[in-house]
């Protein structure tokens, strides 16, 4: 069992849950991940890392909102104890000097690529961050991600910040502006992942994508997980989750992503009916 | 794997000593071989086909004591017990058959479990018909073994339903803390053999549940999980400690651990990673490996889905890849689960198939289909994604390869559909990788498995030892525990080397 330090609604739908472990707190790097049940009938869902304490002893991890396992995390306070926790897993990012990087994040990912922006300002990059999100008002951690930022851009659909485009129009602006990028690292949605990949394609800007496949075990023992990249079956947990967003065949992980489309509906309802009749 | 070996001198001493025993004498005595040989053998009772195929209960009823009594009366009490040598843990089985059919059960599971921490399990799982059962006597001389099986999980249930587990007296401690990776059968064994020799056992488990493919992989309805936590109970009751959630290599590497005080590993980390048939189509959504699909039913609860929130396909059409005991596991899981056609699909013949004849048996009254020398060479998929069909080529039996079986050939032009909406890979498993990337200086072969010296199970690195799939890449439960077996031995021996050396010092 471990216990929840802290659970809060950041911005509508995204929460942001803090679990005691110092032993996985003592071994986070950027870009790794952690498996979850909220509780003993749950799924084991991956959440990437967001921050992690080791003097506290403890895991960061903001999510989305979306299914069963999701609402019932987000349900969980202070006190309230997970049947599991472990971690951390998968390969953690790539960090080195490399020179000037682009985070670009949305969602849940704004949190999650917060501590691999830091790792790479403490390599001795120049880090260029550029966030999405739909209006003002769904934007979280800004000071967070501004502490380790050179540069700073948001794109919000109401205006609100510097852009209103969707995220790869803002990329191709800040790009040119910013000029030669040496490594774009693009985390939230698939979608904005996708989109993040084909928008730096063109400029021959190496771009790597944090992949968020459904996974059961996390250990490379199901499979469950499986990618292709550049023409090949790779294990996101195992093998990434970090990819080379040029080389991933986004068709097959969008369509596997919604392989249990009805039943994650089904189950959802059956929860609701459940919890709040 | 049964070759043939000459039974250590010890072992043999051992085994004499029992035999001569006044007891023996005259058991054997009272009733003479001759007769014993006239008796049947007991016929394990099972659940009807069509009752069975629609649920995850138990298949086998188990042996009611009267007919365990039966049966243990056709064992011979040979001189040379072979059997002994066909146990890959070496089970003293005349002497706990013998007390079993004189009524002593209390004593009987007792020597059971002096070489055997988890007989319920192996009474189950292990395939005694290529073991310890084809070198029984009574099959040279009738065709009909004793069924040893049947009567090591007799007497494991009897015990477990009393309800009073004797809990054998612990040596005292010798302070050694020993790291065991792994809660699966190797993991389970190692870790029940050395706290019987009074050191301090940790097992890590990376799963939220002990017992590794015993609870992810083998069916409710061949092993309900309720003897697997029983038994996990017992090694926790002998004072081996569990640590689950833990990912060595990730959560902490053998050398944190090191750091932490354990001076002794041992690598039982399974075959945890799916082959897959590498050919197209593979990744259409209704293409499982066995361990996904397996896990989602059984350790994650799928069958009972949206009580459990884990949810698994439900097909109409399955096709398990595979003629092995995982294939037959998922080919009758999916029948389980509703599939009106459910068919293993084996690229040799029957002959050939790996699974345990009992199983074959058992998923043909289920109504499991089977197509032998059939292979697929590629998945088809709708417009959504979803896998639909598979392409299958005919093949027929060539020359023997490495493994001594006739090596499938494809039949030229002998293409056609198999309309499936599910299908499950079962053709075996690589070893797990994480960790041979996370403890550096460990030496791993090709296909990822960690190497050892087959004689002591000892890893290139000092007091690191390792057993099971991990370094077998895929075999089965009692080969992992045989290794274990070993690998303790060998372990207890290097702790107790290293005491005696920090006192010369």
């Amino acid at each position: 069992m471990a216990k929840i330090l802290k659970r809060e609604r950041l911005v509508p739908n995204i929460h942001l849950i803090e679990i005691e472990d110092p032993q996985i707190a003592k071994k986070c790097k950027p870009g790794q991940f952690v498996i979850v049940m909220a509780d003993n009938f749950g799924e084991r869902i991956p959440l990437t890392i967001a921050d992690w304490d080791t003097e506290k002893g403890s895991v960061t991890s903001v999510f989305l909102v979306v299914g069963t396992s999701t609402h019932k995390l987000s349900l969980l306070e202070a006190g309230d104890e997970v049947p599991v926790f472990v971690g951390p897993l998968g390969r953690p990012s790539e960090i080195e000097k490399f020179g000037k990087i682009l985070c670009a994040g949305g969602c849940f990912g704004i949190a999650a690529i917060y501590p691999i922006a830091r790792a790479m300002k403490e390599a001795g990059n120049t880090v260029i961050t550029v966030l999405d999100v739909k209006a003002n008002f769904l934007l979280y951690w800004e000071d967070k991600l501004r502490s380790v930022s050179d540069e700073f851009y948001v794109s919000s659909r109401d205006g609100y910040y510097d852009c209103k485009e969707f995220i790869p129009k803002t990329l191709e602006s800040v790009v040119k502006k910013e000029g030669k990028i040496d490594r774009v690292i693009s985390i939230g949605c698939t979608y904005l992942m996708y989109t993040c990949s084909e928008a730096t394609k063109p400029l021959g800007v190496k771009t790597l994508v944090s992949l968020n496949p459904i996974m059961v075990d996390g250990t490379g023992m199901c499979g469950a997980c499986r990618v292709t990249v550049d023409g090949r079956t790779k294990f996101a947990c195992v093998d990434g989750p970090d990819f080379d967003g040029h080389l991933v065949d986004w068709e097959e992980l969008f369509i596997r992503r919604k392989s249990y489309f009805e039943d994650e509906i089904e189950s959802l309802c059956y929860w609701e009916k459940k919890n709040f009749p | 794997m049964a070759e043939k070996k000459e039974m250590p001198p010890e072992l043999k001493g051992k085994l004499r000593a029992r035999f001569n025993e006044d007891w023996r004498k005259e058991l054997r005595k009272s009733f003479p071989v001759k007769e014993r040989m006239k008796l049947p053998r007991q016929k394990m009772p099972e659940r009807d086909p069509e009752e069975r195929n629609k649920d995850f209960s138990e298949v086998n009823l188990g042996l009611t004591e009267k007919w365990a009594r039966e049966e243990a009366k056709r064992c011979l009490d040979c001189a040379n017990p072979q059997c002994v040598m066909g146990c890959p843990v070496g089970i003293d089985i005349p002497t706990f058959v013998k007390l079993l059919e004189i009524g002593d059960y209390e004593q009987s599971v007792r020597k059971l479990k002096e070489t055997n921490v988890l007989p319920a399990i192996c009474g189950r799982v292990c395939p005694q018909e290529t073991q310890c059962e084809v070198v029984c006597n009574l099959m040279k001389a009738t065709g009909v073994p004793v069924a040893i099986g049947n009567l090591e999980r007799f007497i494991a249930d009897y015990e477990r339903n009393t309800g009073d587990v004797h809990i054998p007296k612990l040596p005292p401690s010798t302070g050694h803390k020993v790291a065991v990776l792994g809660a699966g059968p190797a993991g389970l064994t190692v870790a029940g053999d050395l706290a019987l020799k009074g050191h301090d056992v940790t097992i890590f488990e990376a799963l939220h549940v002990a017992g590794g493919v015993l609870v992810y992989g083998i069916p409710e309805f061949r092993l309900p999980k309720k003897i697997l936590s029983a038994e996990v109970d017992y090694l926790q009751n002998l004072g081996v400690e569990l640590k689950t959630n833990f990912v060595v290599g990730l959560t902490a590497t053998i050398d944190d651990l090191k750091k932490e005080g354990y001076e002794v590993f041992f690598i039982g980390t399974g075959a945890g990673l799916p082959n897959f048939m590498r050919i197209p189509g593979e990744n259409l959504v209704g293409v499982y490996s066995a361990n996904e699909y397996l896990t989602r039913v059984n350790l994650m609860r799928a069958y009972d889905f949206p009580v459990y929130d884990t949810p698994v396909y439900l097909a109409k059409r399955a096709a398990v890849l595979g003629g092995g005991n995982v294939a037959m596991d998922s080919v009758r899981t999916a029948k389980r689960l509703g599939a009106k056609f459910s068919a293993c699909v084996y690229r040799r013949s029957r002959a050939e198939m790996p699974a345990r004849a009992e199983e074959v048996h058992h998923a043909e009254e289920e109504g499991i289909e089977f197509h032998f020398l059939t292979t697929p060479i590629r998945f088809i998929g709708d417009d959504k994604g979803h896998l639909k069909a598979m392409e299958c080529l005919r093949m027929e039996l060539g020359e023997p390869d490495d493994s001594g079986r006739r090596r499938p050939v494809p039949i030229e032009g002998s293409e056609f559909i198999m309309e499936v909406d599910l299908v499950v890979v079962a053709i075996g498993n690589s070893s797990n990788p994480l960790i041979g990337q996370t403890t550096p200086g460990l030496k791993v072969g090709k296909w990822g498995n960690v190497e050892v010296d087959w004689e002591t199970m000892a890893t290139n690195m000092e007091g690191v030892y390792a057993g099971g799939d991990i370094i077998r890449g895929g075999a089965t439960v009692i080969l992992a525990m045989g290794d274990a077996r070993i690998a303790a031995t060998e372990m207890d021996k290097y702790l107790r080397s290293k005491k005696a050396k920090k006192r010369k010092r």
